[in-house]
């Protein structure tokens, strides 16, 4: 027994929100639009996008799929901060009724609430957040102990689910097009951390290239944000103090 | 810049500065408190300082470390604050780190070397 997309339990009082998109593309100037919503229990963000585009405005343009919270596309801006829309109640977040929506911060738009995520993608690649292997599938599988310091720090970060809220909360991004962000940096941080990565160097020369873990101030707008309690900030101190080893001529292994 | 580790030896220059200028600066609020309070004349500290190897390699150390740090901390801002890029933001940021040697060093001259000549 699945709910529907939009459940029918809109309130007795008959309340509405109203609903401002940004909207536009690339080509087309950008233009505000508001929309009155029905308010309904338990309503998320997505569920009023949604509503809109399904109700009022079958044009609109915007991205989901998972719905719970793992796919990382939802992410939108919401009344000016960045959010993962599918599990952002809309009781948390309208101010008086009124919800302002737009496209995710530093990245292009490509319509509506929909941006280009190709700059922050090829920005893992360039972090070389990326698996060295260090044996093949011929070989026995390797023990690791989950209970090891540095299987610990690897481990704090797998929950990223990409949805580049962070990206678009960090103001060094905004300032700097070749900085590559706080979670690419994050993963990498992950991988060099992780027993099984095969070049944990590759991944400090990529880090400490132009644009990488020593362009981040440090504020911390990452932190601060991401919806699944992630800490870049600190994986990314963690990449400067291996990396300013490294120039004193430390190496992990 | 073709050296794709340059910003980062730049970042590790600037720490290292930074690090540098932790005991300048304790010495230098130290020296300020005790010429005050002790009462000490101009003409009582410029003896003192004048023909001086030490303070002069004291405070010169102290004005190359304050340019290359503040250089560097103003060419992050000018990158991401103006949107200056390579080679205008580079040289910018020399000349500032210039201005403030030229500064620095001409007061140092003064301070130590200059009533010896
Ligand atoms: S701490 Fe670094 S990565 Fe995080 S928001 Fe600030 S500059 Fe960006
Ligand atoms: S670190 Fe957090 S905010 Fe950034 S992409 Fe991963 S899950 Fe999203
Ligand atoms: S729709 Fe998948 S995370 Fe929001």
């Amino acid at each position: 027994m699945s709910q529907p997309v939009v459940p029918s339990r809109t309130r007795a009082d008959g309340e509405k929100l109203s609903v401002t998109l940004e909207r536009g593309g690339p080509d087309g100037a950008s233009y505000r639009q508001t929309f009155d919503v029905p308010a309904y229990d338990k309503q998320t963000v997505l569920d009023v996008v949604s509503w809109i585009q399904q109700n009022a405005d079958p044009s609109v343009s915007y991205r989901f799929a998972c719905r719970v919270g793992m796919c990382g596309s939802c992410a939108m801006m919401v009344n000016g901060v960045p959010r993962w829309t599918c599990r952002t109640h809309v009781s948390k977040v309208a101010k008086g009724g009124a919800m302002e929506l737009a496209p995710l911060r530093n990245l292009p738009v490509i319509k509506d609430l929909v941006t280009d995520m190709d700059a922050f993608f090829d920005k893992w690649g360039a972090a070389e957040a990326r698996h060295h292997p260090s044996q093949t599938r011929d070989d026995p599988i390797a023990a690791i102990d989950p209970d090891s310091p540095e299987r610990q720090i690897a481990d704090a970060a797998i929950e990223c689910i990409n949805c580049a809220v962070c990206y678009a909360a960090c103001d060094t991004v905004a300032g700097d097009p070749d900085y590559l962000g706080p979670a690419a940096l994050q993963r990498a941080w992950t991988l060099y951390n992780d027993a099984k990565e095969a070049d944990p160097e590759a991944v400090l020369d990529a880090v400490t290239a132009k644009g990488g873990c020593h362009s981040c101030h440090s504020i911390g707008s990452c932190t601060a944000y991401c919806p699944n309690a992630l800490d870049p900030v600190s994986a990314i101190a963690g990449l400067k103090r291996a990396s300013a080893k490294r120039f004193f001529g430390a190496r992990k292994r | 810049m073709t050296d794709n580790r340059f910003d980062f030896r730049l970042y590790m220059l600037q720490r290292l500065s930074a690090l540098l200028m932790v005991p300048f600066v304790l010495v230098h609020l130290g020296v300020m408190i005790y010429a005050i309070r002790g009462g000490l004349s101009a003409a009582e500290i410029l003896g003192r300082t004048q023909g001086s190897l030490a303070w002069f390699a004291f405070y010169g150390t102290f004005v190359v470390a304050v340019s290359v740090h503040t250089a560097l901390g103003l060419r992050a801002i000018l990158g991401e604050w103006a949107g200056l890029r390579g080679k205008a933001r580079d040289g910018l940021s020399v000349v500032i780190a210039l201005m403030l040697l030229a500064l620095g060093a001409r007061a140092i001259w003064a301070v130590t070397m200059g009533g010896s000549l």
